[in-house]
């Protein structure tokens, strides 16, 4: 068996995955990826039969600390809010499972990790990963963990496109998917925004043509100002208006370019705190990602293709009714796909003014939602 | 246990245990709930308003928060043994696209609708010369969200029209238990306050 090959170093609650090289990471491109590291934290515990396992899936920015003390931040994990005991994502109940993407910078392996081919950064040398590419390492994982059927995979945004893309890749092995906030491909306004990030990260003098590292430096003006690009797709302007209006950061204006408004201070901040935690070739690989994400593409151009092999799923579908950035009718699309191939599917929307970010924030109708779709799931799986 | 809807009641006789049943306009899952519970069905419902789409989720049951007259068309053909439309049809702005729908995706419809045609209606009508406003049509003319009210004769009318075959029909009243009677029977387009349909196709 090939399965005790993988190693898992560290302790219980996480670590890092180590795939030797006769199990590399067969890649959409055509190229493999090999040696193979996927970083994962779980939450909770494993039951006896193995059937209690939810795969957590995270967005653009996000990583393997859904619900843990980030190492480089110290902040509460990103989902923390939601995954933990008694929380909706219980873990009293639910062995909960967080990885970081294939080509993202919090431990898998990335255009940060080691070439060797080389012995230095893969830098620019790294292969373009895509939506699918993740969830196979995902998928290589779990097998390895030796689950061999998730009680659900769960996601926002990105990791909402990861579990559309686990139903259709591996339907048998998923009893439930909730996909939150996501589309069934990037549009074009999408692409653009990430064209921006990216042009922004490379006309950094500091970006080296991907090779910083080797420099010693680092493109951090380029990535903030791909973040603040990024982060205003985040929000909507109701919110943006409601937090911030034309309020002044100091008492009159400063007739110069300071940031004179709070919502340009609370932009830079958000741009100087994100080059502490990300790197920006990682931002280039998975923005690229996203961008080649097209489920239908794979499958003749016919979404409800996609859905046929995973009848038996159950699916939840949320969308955010102020969320510009993946909108209603995208979920919608989704949905339809959904009835058109007979699954069993869910879909609300949520009424909020936080915009796409809604879904990381305290929406008590996203939480009650859930929680009922976990109850009424968990029953018909038999799980106490 | 509370009282039941008599309309419920009588779709709760009607469909066979473990069917795949379709609610549209399935509001706060109350049938869907009764249906799974008493009768093990495979429930999906459609529903428009977001806090009646979020009641139905927290009761643990699979809905899609969107419109009847929209949404139809992205179900599957016969992915239903029923389809249920209850006391909605006359809300929909193409009732006949909406029926013939419901009989594409299930194999079997059960649809109730008001009667124009009973008889308080008419005393109301030609008494008052204004709308009727009844207990089973309370609102005002411009606060309605009845828009194609129909009698029990049109609404036979459109099912002889689209080729549709009644398989049985039950008066409805509140408070009382379902009656059956032939759709055909002259008094009933007086009598039946509101009236409950099983179809499919002939």
């Amino acid at each position: 068996m090939t399965k005790a090959a993988a190693k898992s170093v560290e302790g219980e609650d996480g670590g890092t995955w180590r795939f030797p090289a006769n199990q590399a990471l067969r890649l959409e491109s055509g190229a493999k990826l090999s040696p193979l590291e996927i970083a994962y934290k779980t939450y909770g515990a494993l039951n006896a039969e193995k059937s209690n396992a939810v795969l957590v899936c995270h967005a653009l920015t996000g990583d393997q600390h859904a619900a843990s003390t980030h190492p480089l931040t110290g902040k509460p994990g990103w989902w923390d809010r939601f995954i933990g005991p008694g929380k909706p994502l219980d873990t009293d109940r639910y062995f909960v499972i967080s990885t970081n993407v294939v080509g993202g910078c919090m431990g898998s392996t990335g255009p940060a990790s080691v070439d060797p081919k080389t012995g230095a950064p893969y830098g620019l040398a790294f292969p373009v990963v895509t939506i699918g590419d993740m969830v196979r390492a995902q998928a290589m994982l779990i097998e390895a963990m030796g689950i061999d059927s998730l009680f659900a995979v769960i996601g926002g945004s990105m990791g909402g496109m990861q579990v559309l893309q686990w139903a259709a890749d591996y339907p048998e092995r998923i009893f439930s998917a909730i996909c939150i906030a996501a589309a069934p491909r990037h549009s074009a306004q999408n692409i653009a925004f990430h064209e921006v990030g990216r042009q922004a990260i490379m006309a950094d003098p500091d970006w080296r043509g991907g090779a910083y590292e080797a420099a010693g430096v680092r493109p951090e003006k380029g990535l903030a100002v791909a973040r603040m690009a990024a982060h205003i797709t985040y929000l909507s302007e109701a919110a943006l208006q409601r937090k911030f209006g034309r309020e002044l950061q100091r008492d009159g204006l400063s007739w110069g370019f300071d940031a004179d408004f709070q919502v340009e201070s609370y932009l830079r901040h958000q741009g100087t705190s994100f080059v502490d935690r990300f790197d920006a070739n990682s931002y280039l690989y998975i923005t690229r990602a996203l961008d080649y994400f097209d489920l239908a593409a794979q499958h003749d151009g016919v979404l409800a293709q996609a859905f046929q092999p995973a009848r038996k799923v159950r699916f939840c579908v949320l969308s955010f009714s102020s969320d510009w950035l993946y909108p209603t009718p995208e979920s919608r699309e989704i949905v339809r796909a959904l009835n058109a191939a007979g699954v069993r599917a869910s879909f609300a929307e949520i009424e909020t003014d936080k915009g796409h970010d809604a879904f990381f924030l305290d929406e008590p109708q996203l939480d009650a939602t859930l929680k009922g779709f976990f109850s009424s799931t968990a029953q018909a799986r038999g799980l106490k | 246990m509370t009282a039941v809807r008599e309309d419920f009641a009588e779709i709760l006789r009607l469909v066979t245990p473990g069917a795949r049943v379709l609610d549209v306009g399935c509001e706060d899952g109350e049938l869907l709930e009764l249906l799974t519970r008493e009768r093990g069905v495979d429930g999906q419902g459609l529903e428009l308003s977001p806090e009646n789409v979020a009641a139905c989720l927290a009761k643990g049951l699979a809905v899609v928060q969107g419109d009847g007259d929209r949404d139809l068309d992205y179900f599957p053909t016969r992915a239903f043994d029923y389809a249920v439309l209850s006391k909605t049809l006359q809300q929909m702005r193409e009732p006949r696209h909406v029926l013939s729908e419901l009989l594409r995706i299930a194999d079997r419809a059960i649809v109730s609708v008001p009667n124009f045609g009973h008889w308080r209606m008419r005393v109301s009508l030609m008494t008052r010369g204004r709308m009727p406003e009844t207990r089973a049509l309370p609102d005002p003319w411009w606060q309605t969200p009845n828009i194609h009210l129909c009698t029990l004769k049109d609404f036979t009318d459109l099912c002889r029209d689209l080729d549709l075959k009644i398989d049985a029909c039950a008066a409805l009243s509140s408070g009382k238990p379902a009656r059956p009677f032939h759709p055909d029977g002259i008094l009933e387009n007086w009598r039946a306050e509101t009236a409950l349909f099983v179809l499919s196709q002939a």
